[in-house]
């Protein structure tokens, strides 16, 4: 079992807050099923401006449930400049704490109530609005995300952002980009990662062999995470013949993926001149 | 507060009768199995035992069966001591859905260079036969596959599959930890070189496993520096936990096909109790090949570790497959190799029975968890309102 608060648990089994506003004042969703935590969370001002209700939908864990109803009972009662101002950490410090795996539920407690007063201010409804470059695929994290969990909970280590946002939580492709990301924002050399090996001359053989672990390692898991997956068909002289298959197959994305991200990884793990080309078979 | 346990894939209840076997092992009885003199003789007898308890409940001779300290020691001494046995040519092939003790080693020897074929599922969590047949055909192999899994309760066609291994000259590895006690195995039918058992999943202690290892399959000692277990695997017997383990087994083969109907009544019962006091739920594995004790279900809408939370404080212990219970941040791999959609994955939940329990356990269940349900489900962005 997680190391819980009292008071997560308490917020956990009796929710505060819990349901949906009927003309609210803004709405924010954050979340979605494929990540396993999602919260949707609206309020109503007074006349004076100050939030005078708020409500929560939650679908996640003990925590995520915890986290969102900690929020509801810290907003209420705010002007919406006081709002703005809450973190990820004052909820977590409600709490009295969340086990660090488990940051991730307070973070999105803070991502739902910045929708929902973007929402208000300017009546964008749009789920989630992708800013910059996504750093981490599995999950759909932004740079932009990323660096705003380091910069306010002074993160250092690529493990600390995966449990506060989840980026670099599954196939791990991403953890150079993070470790760069950290070390920018905290002005210091990067942390080590392992860089890809040179490039020696190749036999066939040894090609095939290498393009056959690079796409098991770097490009494999995140097909798969889709219900998808691709094959090695053939390799002729720089061009690397694949099919798509699973979910992958019938996937317009998943072509786009093809040329800009497994050519880019082949080139980069095995040689600097292979083409990628989709075949049936 | 009542305690109804229903996480026995994960561990279960040592047996009193277990207890009582291994209790003179700590007092009287506590000379080292290999010393020349009385004290160690007679505990050498012991073990002795022991050992025919556990060959019996297999169908294998008492020389085939080694003592280890747990299920993953075993399945990390079949895969990596027959590989290493067969050389740097061998291929390996495995499924998707087993358990990490035997994906990780496979994946180590993947790094080594030796070709690793991880057979897919079907929804069901079956496998396509077809597949392995194909990868056999791709030259020598070391074969490890699961007879029943641990999350699902689906029961691998393992005879077929050993015949098929055996036919193709390859060599065959069981992970039956979920298999044995709960099901009858008898390696006399079924042709498998190398067959795991766990201590704990069958009512004895933790700290002791088992490998059937049958005569004259080659497999490389894990753990050297030791003559004991006929010098394949050393280290001082772990005299108490060994006669106990003999003495589980033996509990098992009594009454085995009675209790076999009984669990499984029970969890039939807990089953439908739930599809028809629940709305909107789906039941993962093949239901024509499950073990009798386990039921996988999957509540649309919410997430396993917050029904867990919630029938823990109910006195009801089950385990789940969402991303949060187990710790990782993505649902189980079992669960999602079989292509449940990612909703259903994040809500799985596992009960599995024992002997132990009893029909006021389920009906205990069945009252408790309506309410948990719907009140998860009243907190929901996705439940329909």
């Amino acid at each position: 079992m997680w190391d819980y608060t009292d008071k997560v648990l308490d917020h956990f089994r009796h929710p505060r807050n819990v349901g949906v506003i009927p003309d609210p004042d803004g709405v924010g969703e954050v979340g979605s099923m494929a990540c396993g935590d999602a919260l949707t969370l609206m309020f109503k001002l007074d006349d004076r401006g100050r939030i005078a209700d708020v409500k929560f939908q939650t679908f996640g864990c003990a925590s995520a449930i915890a986290s969102s109803s900690a929020l509801t009972e810290i907003i209420k009662g705010m002007t919406l400049d006081e709002a703005a101002k809450v973190t990820n950490q004052d909820i977590a410090d409600y709490l009295g704490g969340l086990p660090e795996q488990k940051m991730h539920c307070s973070v999105m407690g803070r991502e739902a109530l910045e929708q929902a007063l973007e929402n208000h201010r300017t009546g964008k409804t749009s789920k989630k609005i992708i800013e910059g470059k996504i750093l981490c695929r599995c999950f759909g994290v932004t740079e932009e995300e990323i660096a705003r969990v380091i910069r306010d909970n002074n993160l250092t280590t690529v493990e600390q952002v995966t449990n506060y946002c989840k980026a670099g939580g599954a196939c791990g492709k991403c953890h150079g980009d993070i470790a760069a990301l950290i070390a920018s924002i905290q002005d210091a050399s990067p942390p080590a990662v392992a860089q890809p090996p040179p490039a020696p001359r190749l036999t066939t053989l040894r090609k095939i062999k290498l393009i056959e672990e690079t796409m098991d390692k770097e490009i494999r898991p995140a097909l798969q995470k889709d219900g998808g997956d691709i094959e090695l068909i053939d390799v002729v002289g720089n061009r690397v013949q694949v099919a798509l298959r699973g979910m992958c197959a019938n996937c317009q994305v998943a072509r786009f993926t093809l040329k800009n991200v497994v050519e880019a990884k082949l080139r980069e793990f095995v040689s600097s001149d292979l083409v990628v080309e989709e075949v049936v078979s | 507060m009542k305690a109804v346990y229903l996480d026995n894939n994960a561990t279960t209840q040592v047996a009193p009768e277990v207890l009582q076997a291994m209790l003179p092992f700590f007092t009287d009885l506590w000379g080292n199995p290999s010393s020349m003199h009385v004290f160690g003789g007679q505990v050498r007898k012991h073990v002795n035992q022991a050992r025919e308890q556990v060959a019996a409940l297999l169908g294998a001779d008492p020389a085939e069966i080694i003592f280890t300290s747990c299920g993953t020691e075993s399945n990390n001494m079949a895969i990596r001591g027959a590989v290493e046995a067969a050389g740097e040519n061998v291929n390996i092939i495995t499924t998707r859905v087993e358990h990490p003790a035997v994906l990780e080693p496979c994946r180590m020897l993947k790094e080594r260079g030796h070709r690793v074929i991880e057979l897919d599922v079907d929804s069901g969590g079956c496998l396509n036969l077809a597949d392995l047949q194909q990868a056999l055909g791709l030259g020598k192999a070391v074969v490890s596959i699961m007879w029943a899994n641990n999350e699902t309760g689906v029961v691998f066609p393992i005879q077929t599959i050993a015949e098929m291994v055996k036919t193709a000259g390859g060599i065959m590895h069981v992970d039956a930890v979920q298999a044995v006690g709960k099901l009858p195995i008898d390696v006399r039918r079924a042709p498998v070189d190398m067959l795991t058992l766990s201590g704990h999943k069958l009512h004895a202690s933790k700290g002791i496993g088992a490998l059937y290892i049958r005569k004259g399959t080659r497999v490389r000692s894990l753990l050297l520096g030791g003559h004991q277990e006929a010098g394949k695997r050393g280290g001082t017997e772990n005299v108490p936990a060994i006669v106990g383990l003999g003495r589980a087994c033996e509990l098992a083969a009594q009454n085995m096909d009675k209790e076999i109907k009984r669990v499984a009544a029970l969890r039939d019962r807990l089953q439908q109790g739930i599809v028809n006091t629940c709305p909107d739920v789906q039941i993962n594995g093949d239901l024509a090949h499950r073990l009798p004790n386990t039921l996988n279900i999957s509540f649309q809408y919410i997430e396993g570790e917050s029904i867990i939370y919630h029938l823990s404080d109910c006195g009801i212990a089950a385990s789940s497959g969402s991303a949060c219970a187990s710790g990782s941040l993505e649902p189980s791999h079992v669960i999602r190799a079989m292509g449940v959609p990612f909703m259903a994955a994040h809500g799985s939940i596992r009960f599995s029975l024992s002997r132990y329990n009893t029909d006021a356990d389920i009906d205990y269940v069945l009252e408790r968890i309506p309410e948990i349900i719907r009140k998860l489900r009243a907190i929901s962005p996705f439940a329909p309102q």
